[in-house]
């Protein structure tokens, strides 16, 4: 009895020992991690003109910089960016989630002839580099009139949003989750494939449906490649991430240093927040959709 | 569930309809949806009939044209004549070779398409026959548009994203694979008129003594050594972190995860690109560095070769581990503990579990995440991109020292428009990645059991 006592004593000081080191490894890496932010925000702040810092922190604040973003209309008109993405956004996402959705549960529940090579191709494609295509994409597009004036939306929401069937193995996993008893229940009460899908197995794939239209949401915010070779230089089509990385080129950075930190504070807090909700629903989706 | 396949016959076969079908059904192979009209489908008969005469019009009108110049690809050079009158120069017409192969592409896809549909609408001709043979009720427009809904959801599911696909993708990606074939480049002022090379730009691209073999070589070994090393370090570091922060006696849990999430959160695109200011060579990094009297002069992080190789790997960690650390976390989870418990008890230790159960279970549940973020490390554009530009670049290449295989890409493409070098730079990509791949994915216990782990 005696030398079991000791032993759990000694065990609980190791495991105290380790306990701190643990958590001072965790401060020093979230240290590390955060660093990157709190700058930018702080930047965003600064007084000082140009883009050469003298002191890692600014010496003086002002709010100068947000109302230079919101009212300066000369170059990179911010608030036109904004809305760009927003429009293009909202129609790229209704899209894409419509594709993700219908590819991943034909894959997961769905037996057809053309099953596996859909997958197998969808391997293969995802192998090409992504842009590999995109000076084709753009001959196509300028081909059907998609890469003038305002078409050049249409061409943006069409790139976000035609390929995503290709991005079907998050939700077709979490429709794995999904019993198949539930359809079978209902196939045998006489249910359409249709009505399986739409009021059996969808209501109970809210996580993954947030997940999967938070996702198309996101994409046209934090894309620049896709923008820049379809975008070109008709700045007034400019997409949030096209404008500002055409803040820190040489003819603006001077100018824009402190107005692209203030516009990356400006983007990344929504982008942040919805990223955060959309994790949340991922996690909720990996933990399966009928608990228990 | 049985593993084996059983081969079903395809009783509408395609050679059956030739040799069993009769007068409806032989006639719809020069009248498509003939057998359809005949045999109580009207409409659906009449749209194929409608199908047939579009795609021959087509043809007629702008199709033959298309494919007849495939082989030369346009002659006509941009003509250039002065004005004397106007005083400037006026431009005649000339081909223009990537409108020209386009064209051709969209007309072989169409083609194929066209194919694919006439022997589907044979099949269903012959389908038909054999129904009305056998007696049975011929399905009407409404039960096949039922159907849609029902027996074959999959066809109306697929259907709209899989053209998103095909004109996003697979088009592109073809017509892309073909100019790796041609002298498509600035180089020789080939930009608006072009021929075919055949596999020239390959034998150059691949060839150890000249110009861009060199750089192409180096890039090829640098975008590998970077692929192993992002994506093993992420994933073992970033799995580590994860245990670290579920751990029983970890506090705070949710807070020191919401820090490393904090950094995922912020777009990629934004955080690179800050922390691409922070580490120019007077940058905040050095400012800081040198105010507190750590270094006298300042690291060139990105400026230096070497410097640079190493920065982008550590700053990919940075990107990396809290995306793998949220990947992981679920699936850690899910681990069942029965086996941790029956671990315990037969006395294993901490190092041991992680070995024997959770790396090979980890191993087993996302061999295709790994594949995923491998590719997706050769195919990292951002990172190097927003970084380093790929630079340093020396005088006179257009492959820099941090240059991945994609960047190098991007840049002769869309940057430089050396296309067919570009073309085949990405076809070099596919085969380096498909082939490492291919080889684990198929080899992997989750592509060939698909449903269970154990």
């Amino acid at each position: 009895m005696e030398t079991k006592k000791k032993a759990v004593r000694v065990g609980g000081m190791k495991a105290t020992l380790v306990d701190t080191l643990v958590h001072i490894f965790l401060a020093v890496l979230s240290f590390i991690w955060v660093l990157p932010i709190v700058w930018i925000f702080l930047m965003s702040f600064r007084a000082e003109k140009g883009s050469y810092v003298k002191s890692f922190f600014p010496k003086e604040y002002t709010f100068a910089n947000y109302v230079k973003l919101f009212t300066d209309h000369s170059a990179l008109n911010f608030p036109r960016m904004f809305m760009n993405t927003f429009i293009v956004a909202i129609f790229s996402c209704l899209i894409a989630t419509f594709f993700t959705l219908s590819v991943s549960y034909c894959m997961s529940r769905l037996r057809f002839k053309m099953r596996k090579p859909f997958m197998n191709m969808a391997m293969t494609l995802t192998l090409f580099p992504g842009f590999m295509s995109m000076v084709a994409v753009y001959f196509i597009l300028k081909a059907i009139g998609l890469t003038e004036g305002n078409m050049i939306k249409v061409g943006l929401i069409l790139v976000y949003s035609g390929s995503a069937g290709l991005g079907f193995y998050i939700a077709k996993g979490f429709f794995d989750t999904v019993p198949r008893s539930l359809d079978e229940a209902a196939l045998l009460d006489g249910a359409t494939q249709w009505q399986v899908f739409t009021k059996i197995t969808m209501p109970l794939s809210k996580p993954i449906i947030v997940y999967t239209v938070l996702t198309a949401f996101i994409a046209p915010w934090v894309d620049f490649i896709f923008a820049r070779v379809i975008c070109k230089a008709n700045s007034d089509q400019f997409t949030v991430a096209m404008g500002m990385w055409n803040m820190l080129q040489k003819e603006y950075i001077h100018q824009y240093f402190n107005c692209f930190a203030a516009a990356a504070v400006v983007v990344s807090i929504p982008i942040a927040i919805l990223f955060l909700l959309m994790q949340r629903c991922y996690v909720d989706g990996m933990g399966g959709a009928v608990k228990g | 569930m049985g593993k084996k396949k059983i081969k079903v016959d395809d009783p509408y076969a395609l050679k059956k309809a030739f040799t069993k079908g009769d007068l409806f059904t032989k006639l719809s192979v020069i009248i498509c949806g003939f057998g359809c009209i005949m045999r109580k489908q009207v409409v659906k008969g009449i749209l194929m009939l409608l199908i047939e005469v579009g795609y021959i019009l087509f043809m007629v009108n702008s199709g033959f044209h298309n494919l007849s110049l495939i082989g030369s690809l346009g002659t006509q050079k941009q003509g250039e004549v002065w004005n004397e009158a106007a005083g400037v120069y006026e431009y005649t017409q000339g081909d223009n070779s990537v409108l020209i192969l386009l064209y051709a592409v969209a007309t072989i896809f169409l083609t194929l398409a066209f194919i694919v549909f006439w022997a589907l609408q044979l099949k269903h001709a012959y389908k038909l026959q054999t129904y009305q043979e056998e007696g049975r009720e011929i399905p009407t427009l409404k039960e096949d548009i039922a159907s849609l809904f029902d027996k074959n959801l999959h066809c109306t599911l697929m259907f709209l994203p899989s053209l998103g696909i095909l004109f996003l993708n697979i088009i592109p990606l073809c017509y892309m694979i073909l100019m790796a074939f041609t002298n498509y480049s600035k180089k020789g002022d080939h930009q608006v008129l072009f021929d075919w090379v055949g596999l020239k730009v390959f034998a150059e691209v691949l060839d150890f003594r000249s110009d861009t073999g060199k750089q192409f070589w180096g890039v090829l070994i640098w975008t590998i050594v970077w692929a192993i090393f992002a994506t093993f370090l992420n994933y073992i570091m970033g799995m580590i972190l994860a245990m670290l922060i579920n751990r029983k006696r970890t506090r705070l849990k949710s807070m020191w995860r919401f820090f490393f999430v904090l950094s995922v959160a912020v777009p990629q695109f934004v955080s690179l690109m800050i922390i691409s200011i922070m580490l120019q060579d007077h940058g905040a990094v050095n400012v800081m560095l040198q105010n507190a009297g750590i270094i006298s002069s300042p690291i060139p992080w990105l400026s230096n070769a070497a410097w640079a190789r190493v920065t982008v790997i550590v700053v990919n960690l940075w990107v990396g581990i809290p995306y793998t650390m949220l990947q992981v976390t679920g699936i850690l989870q899910n681990i069942p503990s029965e086996l941790y418990e029956a671990a315990k008890v037969d006395g294993a230790g901490p190092v041991t579990i992680f070995f024997k159960i959770t790396l090979p279970y980890m191993l087993f549940v996302t061999t295709p995440y790994l594949i995923t973020a491998f590719t997706g490390n050769v195919n990292n554009f951002n990172v190097i991109y927003l970084l380093t530009g790929g630079g340093p670049t020396p005088v006179g290449n257009t492959a820099g020292k941090t240059d991945l295989l994609v960047t190098w890409l991007f840049k002769l493409t869309v940057e430089q428009q050396y296309f067919n070098v570009g073309a085949v730079i990405g076809i070099l990509t596919f085969v380096v990645l498909s082939i490492i791949a291919l080889v684990t994915y198929r080899n992997s216990g989750s592509y060939k059991n698909e449903e269970a782990f154990m």
